[in-house]
């Protein structure tokens, strides 16, 4: 374990976990409703890839942790406010493209993101890393693909993607924002500080989105509050309820 | 009754061969040697360390699998034995075997290539292939067709 305090290691690793757990969650809320076959098994299979990230993270934050619980009890037993991930994930799908458009959106950032923590001074993280940039670069070819296919199409799936896109800019600025956690970890070599990350998104999300032929709203406002848990939208509640519901009505409950 | 006990240790590559007895809990006929998710196996005291690698993260085939190492491993009189996880280096389909490959594309599932697509078509051997989608029935595979025999079929994803 990298020497930085432990409670705001498992902070940075409650982010990274929660971000994977709550999308994952919402993309396989397709499973079974996709417009076709193939589609519905590529988001199933993307939530798999996130679910699993998530247990290697969420895992890890158990063990700094050292309160004797497992990555499960970290998923099904917190409340709302004790959820660290951003607000970008948790909002609700919308249609199909705008699944896919938030998709592209955060994983354009993992990539980038991950792509640092290759090199994170503690191992474990380093490692889940590369394990989890493996699965990432897959996930980006493949929402940027479809970004720019529904954006670059008909009439309607331009509209709809750039009414997607509308939507969900504002709550791209929060993957960015850094505190005192941030600074701490980015001076222990642990993670690079998220505001560092800005410029190889914006290249990467820039060159997408103008093959899409989709502008980026010009507003500056930004919705944020997720990452430290200050503010969660509605929508994060009425998410849990239904992830969480097995395990809190039924205690111990396996599979 | 014979006392089916071992006396002595099993070396790494007698362990190794019954290891590559065990098929994939999804794609049985390649071994879980074929797949390169056995990392190490090694003797501490009398306790047999086996370790193993996840293919894809979030793959359920995984916690099979280790179910499966251990049957087998009991099955041949192994008693003490203990699964680690290895994290690092990331499973890569380049660890899979050339006995693998072949029993892949047998099997009709195009091995996987470092160009990124398969190579044929593992029906008819044609060449004019497309990707009908980047994902398939699990995590390792995505779905293409061949345009001379008009057959989809799986291929495993290199990565």
């Amino acid at each position: 374990m990298a020497d930085v305090d432990k409670d705001k290691l498992v902070q940075f690793l409650l982010r990274m976990g929660d971000n994977t757990l709550i999308l994952g969650h919402r993309v396989s809320e397709w499973c079974g409703h996709s417009p076709v076959l193939e589609e519905d098994i590529a988001l199933a299979n993307t939530a798999l890839d996130l679910i699993g990230q998530t247990q290697m993270w969420l895992g890890y934050a158990a063990e700094v942790q050292d309160e004797g619980k497992s990555a499960d009890d970290l998923a099904f037993l917190r409340d709302v406010w004790d959820f660290r991930n951003l607000l970008l994930v948790e909002l609700p799908n919308g249609d199909f493209g705008r699944t896919l458009m938030r998709q592209f959106l955060f994983d354009a950032w993992a990539s980038v993101m991950l792509g640092r923590l290759i090199r994170s001074s503690d191992e474990r993280i380093a490692a889940i890393a590369a394990k989890a940039g493996k699965e990432v670069a897959y996930h980006v070819e493949r929402s940027a693909g479809t970004v720019v296919g529904l954006g670059d199409g008909t009439e309607e799936s331009h509209d709809r993607m750039q009414a997607a896109l509308d939507y969900l800019w504002p709550y791209v600025g929060e993957m960015f924002e850094s505190d005192e956690t941030d600074a701490a970890l980015a001076a222990a070599k642990i993670a690079p500080d998220p505001s560092s990350l800005r410029t190889d998104y914006d290249a990467l999300v820039n060159k997408v989105l103008a093959e899409a032929t989709l502008d980026i709203p010009a507003g500056k406002f930004g919705h944020k509050g997720g990452r430290t848990g200050r503010m969660h939208t509605e929508h994060l509640g009425h998410l849990l309820a239904t992830m969480q519901y097995l395990p809190r009505a039924y205690p111990g409950a396996e599979w | 009754m014979t006392d089916t006990r071992i006396d002595e240790k099993p070396t790494a590559e007698q362990i190794m061969a019954w290891l590559d007895t065990v098929p994939d809990p999804e794609i049985p006929v390649i071994s879980l040697v074929d797949l390169g998710v056995i990392r190490g196996i090694e003797w501490q005291g009398d306790t047999l360390v086996v370790k193993i690698t996840p293919t894809y993260s979030g793959c359920p085939a995984t916690s099979i699998i280790g179910i499966d190492i251990e049957t087998a491993l009991r099955d041949r009189g192994i008693e003490k034995l203990r699964l680690e996880q290895q994290l690092a280096p990331a499973w890569t389909t380049d660890w899979m075997s050339e006995k693998g490959r072949a029993a892949l594309e047998e099997y009709g599932i195009a091995p996987p290539q470092p160009a990124g697509g398969p190579k044929r078509c593992p029906h008819c051997g044609g060449e004019d292939l497309e990707r009908l989608s980047q994902f398939g029935s699990t995590p390792c595979k995505a779905q293409w067709r061949c345009r001379d025999c008009l057959e989809p079929f799986d291929y495993f994803k290199c990565i």
